[in-house]
């Protein structure tokens, strides 16, 4: 049954006995047409629209642990589309005009909140930078506006401006940024692929592939083989460890990336921040607390734990910014395992191996990619042809030399 | 993290820039039959395993010699370390 306001008051009058689990728990069965390894939300995403917009039938998700326990529900959830180069900006504002209809598309309260993000400019090489990236913002679709020092202080009056070594000159603004809630899109994604008959199989660890004459046949798991026409690999951190499976070796390293929460204050911050001069960016949750974070530690890691220099380097780039950010308590800090590329942006394409299909290398910025992700997963494992904004995003454009490096840092994932 | 330097003994890992794995030495001949794909597969790929990593480690911040660290990727212990020049020349990449 549908999620509505309506339906919050029948139930309230009803002593809320009407609510039923959001997704079933079912049992594996011994094959599928479709299955998609990993519960996050690039592979729920994917299940949802491979069902409702590509009516594929018999699917899977089959998650290792619970679902939304990985990266989707450790991110710190900003959505955006401030890219720069063609081979990114039309797939991350597809993603941005999805999140801004998702809510009534799978009926569920994502609290998508288009609070606006704000990239600072402390110097003028990076305000030429930033305008150069606003107006590509602007070729494709997107909104970029440039503001003033003034501007910026008019929003944002407790930012330190005057910093000896980096004075805030300005910003590029995009007003339909913002920030979701991260659970719940997993969630919603999760109950709109079940509600259209898909199997999310949770606490079922993939363990390896059953591949013969160059044919993928389905999955050996933690609770049996289960067979599969085609198989689609959505496993953010882990990405690796499951292709070796396959005995491939990807473009990818795998690195820990944090993420620190404050106690709940009143509304303080409007939209979400980034400093331009360190590893720093920031925005306030609906509860009120500040959730932050900066760079990833930069060493290989699987730990889904950091270090502390890198908690240094995060709180000293937030005092420079926002000193009022001392007074603050901080409440939690944790971190995530990223799937980060050999130039900084993602893989959606097929294998050498026939029905084995490959979503990954995100870095630390999958969350706002989830929507379009998962969309451009689906057209590929439904047609077998790249959604057109998904087609620079192939696994050989490393040996052909079409990168696609934001940063332009080359083959060190740790710069990204 | 500390790192037990070879000759210098327990540094902090801040003092160091991270590279990556440490077969990363074993460069390829750039003139050999094959030499792209060599490329490729060396400036590209990695193993990435969760577990031992034997990895390079800059001393920036110290000597600036080069250290081969064999570390857990997912406990981030640090049980062998070594000068990469050591490595380099046992594997006779360098003189
Ligand atoms: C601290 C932090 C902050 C971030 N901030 C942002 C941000 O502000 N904006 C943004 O856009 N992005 C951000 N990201 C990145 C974003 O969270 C990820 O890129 C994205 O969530 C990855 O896709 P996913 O949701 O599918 O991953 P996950 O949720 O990690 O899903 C992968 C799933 O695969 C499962 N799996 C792995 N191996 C197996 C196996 N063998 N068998 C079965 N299942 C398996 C895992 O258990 C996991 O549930 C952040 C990440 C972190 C850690």
């Amino acid at each position: 049954m549908p999620y509505s306001g309506f339906r919050v008051i029948k139930e309230a009058l009803s002593g809320h006995k009407g609510w039923t689990p959001a997704w079933r728990d079912p049992e594996p069965k011994p094959h599928y047409d479709i299955i998609i390894i990993g519960g996050g939300g690039h592979g729920l995403a994917t299940a949802y629209y491979l069902a409702k917009e590509f009516s594929q039938h018999k699917i899977a998700v089959i998650e290792k642990g619970w679902i939304g326990g990985g990266n989707v529900g450790r991110n710190t959830t900003i959505i955006r589309s401030n890219y720069l180069l063609d081979g990114n900006e039309p797939f991350y504002e597809f993603s941005l005009r999805l999140w801004e209809g998702l809510e009534q598309d799978f009926n569920y309260n994502a609290m998508v909140s288009q609070r606006g993000i704000l990239n600072l400019i402390h110097s003028d090489a990076q305000r030429d930078a930033y305008i150069r990236r606003g107006n590509a913002m602007l070729l494709n679709g997107a909104d970029a506006e440039l503001l003033s020092v003034e501007q910026v202080r008019r929003e944002y009056p407790f930012l330190n401006f005057e910093d000896a070594r980096f004075p805030i000159k300005g910003g590029l603004a995009q007003r339909r940024g913002g920030t979701v809630r991260h659970d719940a899109v997993a969630w919603g994604y999760a109950r709109g692929a079940d509600s259209r008959g898909v199997d999310i199989i949770q606490n079922c660890e993939v363990t390896g592939f059953r591949i013969e004459n160059g044919q993928c046949k389905g999955v050996e798991t933690s609770r049996g083989f289960i067979g599969a026409a085609k198989v689609g690999v959505a496993v953010a951190g882990n990405s690796s460890r499951v292709m070796a499976q396959a005995g491939m070796r990807l473009p990818i390293e795998s690195h820990v990336l944090q993420a620190f929460v404050s106690e709940g204050l009143k509304p303080v911050l409007p939209g979400v921040i980034t400093f331009g001069a360190g590893h720093f960016y920031c925005s306030q949750s609906d509860k009120g607390g500040l959730v932050f974070g900066g760079d990833i530690d930069g060493y290989n890691s699987y730990a889904q734990r950091g270090n502390l220099p890198v908690v240094e380097d995060v709180i000293e780039g937030g005092m420079a910014l926002f000193p009022g950010l001392g007074r603050v308590r901080l409440l939690r800090m944790w971190g995530g395992v990223m799937d980060m590329s050999m130039d900084g942006s993602p893989i959606i394409d097929r294998t050498h191996i026939d029905g084995l299909y490959f979503n990954g290398g995100w870095c630390y910025g999958g969350f706002k990619a989830t929507p379009a992700s998962g969309w451009c997963f689906a057209h590929l494992l439904a047609t077998d042809t790249p959604h057109p904004t998904a087609t620079a995003y192939r696994f050989d454009r490393f040996e052909k030399g079409r990168m696609i490096d934001e940063k332009g840092m080359g083959a060190q994932p740790n710069l990204h | 993290m500390i790192i037990n330097h070879p000759l210098l003994g327990p540094c902090d890992a801040q003092e160091f820039i991270y590279k990556g794995d440490a077969r990363l030495i074993d460069r390829p001949d750039g003139m050999i039959e094959g030499a792209e794909a060599a490329f490729f597969d060396y400036a590209y790929l990695r193993d990435n395993p969760a577990g031992q990593h034997r990895e390079l480690w800059f001393h920036e911040q110290g000597d600036r010699s080069w250290l081969v660290v064999t570390r857990n990727t997912v406990t981030h212990e640090i049980t062998h370390v070594e000068l990469a020049r050591d490595v380099a020349r046992k594997s006779g990449q360098s003189a």
